[in-house]
């Protein structure tokens, strides 16, 4: 039963109930969810940030290569899989 | 030790449904001195200097609190996530337009069965069609839905048919919990624990609801801890992520902590920070200290944390021994011979179902007989 796994073309957005937060008593990024928080750290809070249901998976590595210099595409979609399969984030058609 | 990530909000215990199953105290009547508006801003404030990132609304009835639309505007105000846990009754269109415009992010309504009269039946009163109703605004409103539906011997048996209810009225979420044996359940277990007949079919329904409807809806189901052979994770271990204020404003790491004989802590005396830090109710089985064996030994201590004190406090009478559902327990018959009686091919008929009361009945010579 394996979930979707996230390709460069995909264009991921926060799902409708999932809202991205910072945390000030923690000083953390977080996402919450009806029953769950997850706790991001910064690049993690880097790539939902860009995640707007338009850009695609590889625009939004590229964009993050232009902040912070080499960026690992498969590190960024290994990231975003496991949320889909969390339902945190939804795919966009290609 | 961490900050807590969610509060649990219990409003009031006062309710119009009378499930049998319910959670609440037996002891309504101490709870009846209910946090003014005033109050509950404190505590959402403290909350949320305390890290508290969820906060769930509940009870009893939270619309029954006329104030509720300010409690969420509070919660939203700080940050929080704002789930409604409800019965939906009381959640009229003007009502629920003034809930979303105050930042409410989720609404949980409860469902007793899939259809009218077995649902209204447990519910103690006509409520299924004002729920299906209020499914459809929650809907319409643009929030996310969760359907919650607590099983138990009456209904587990409509699993499938709760599940394509769940489907047609378009939630994001259903959550399929098996009764917890605390307050009004406890009393009412002997009636309300399925046979593992049953369980094995509803599991077999759920298992290919959660292959099918894996795009759609997120299907959450709550194991029954009495057929299992280790004990649940309670809590996430002891006051470790979770809080819960009572309606009268008593801290605890969960609402049925209230059963055991541990001090009271009340945001009324001290702030919440403190309670959480110190207060012996939040302190006392926190980490794996209190431990005694087999738990203190065992591999499973941070998997589980020796499963729930409440629960081990219920059937033997010592919170601190191990949870009784688990097979290494020295008290596991307790559990064994409650799940042996639920299998008995003999039992002619089920003991009747207790229903809880709507609300604290006063008890003295003069007043009237309850109506239920």
């Amino acid at each position: 039963m394996d979930s979707t796994t996230v390709s460069g073309v995909d264009k991921p957005r926060l799902a409708r109930h999932v809202r991205l937060t910072f945390n000030r008593a923690r000083q953390q990024h977080v996402l919450l969810h009806p029953e769950t928080v997850v706790v991001l750290n910064g690049s993690g809070a880097d790539i939902l940030g860009l995640c707007d249901g338009r850009r695609t998976v590889a625009e939004i590595v590229a964009e993050l290569g232009t902040r912070y210099g080499e960026v690992h595409d498969d590190e960024v979609r290994r990231f975003l899989t496991r949320l889909v399969a969390r339902r945190c984030v939804e795919l966009g058609d290609g | 030790m961490d900050s807590p990530f969610g509060l649990l909000a219990e409003l009031t215990y006062r309710c119009p449904l009378a499930c049998p199953y319910c959670s609440n105290p037996l002891n309504m009547a101490d709870y009846t001195d209910e946090l003014t508006t005033d109050e509950w801003r404190r505590v959402l404030a403290e909350a949320g200097e305390l890290g508290v990132l969820q906060c769930h609304l509940s009870g009893g009835e939270p619309l029954l609190r006329r104030d509720l639309v300010d409690i969420v505007a509070t919660a939203h105000n700080r940050g929080m996530y704002t789930n409604l846990v409800t019965s939906a009754l009381g959640l009229t269109r003007p009502r629920a337009e003034r809930l979303r415009a105050a930042g409410l992010d989720h609404v949980q309504i409860s469902i007793q069965a899939d259809e009218p009269s077995v649902s209204d039946r447990i519910a103690g009163t006509p409520s299924f069609h004002r729920k299906i109703e209020a499914m459809g605004m929650v809907k319409e409103l643009g929030w996310p839905l969760t359907m919650n539906v607590v099983l138990h011997r009456r209904n587990i048996d409509h699993v499938a048919d709760i599940l394509d209810l769940a489907e047609a009225m378009g939630a994001d979420r259903v959550e399929l919990a098996n009764t917890q044996y605390y307050g009004w359940a406890w009393r009412n277990r002997d009636a309300l624990l399925p046979s593992r007949a049953q369980l094995d079919a509803a599991e077999t329904v759920v298992r290919a609801a959660r292959d099918r409807l894996r795009d759609r809806m997120d299907v959450i189901y709550v194991i029954p801890d009495y057929y299992s052979r280790y004990p649940k994770p309670c809590m996430g271990g002891w006051a470790a992520r979770q809080l819960t204020v009572t309606p009268n404003g008593d801290v605890l790491p969960c609402p049925a902590a209230q059963s055991l004989p541990l001090p009271r802590a009340s945001v009324r005396e001290h702030s919440l920070e403190w309670i959480w830090a110190r207060s012996p109710v939040l302190t006392a089985f926190r980490g794996t200290d209190w431990m005694p064996d087999p738990c203190r030994s065992c591999d499973r201590r941070e998997v589980d944390f020796g499963g729930c004190r409440c629960q081990a406090f219920q059937l033997t009478g010592d919170a601190a021994r191990t949870d009784p559902v688990c097979h290494l327990s020295p008290d596991h018959d307790l559990v064994a011979r409650a799940v042996e009686a639920a299998n008995e091919n003999s039992r002619a008929h089920d003991p009747p179902l207790i229903p809880r009361p709507h609300r604290a009945r006063i008890r003295t010579p003069a007043a009237p007989p309850p109506r239920i």
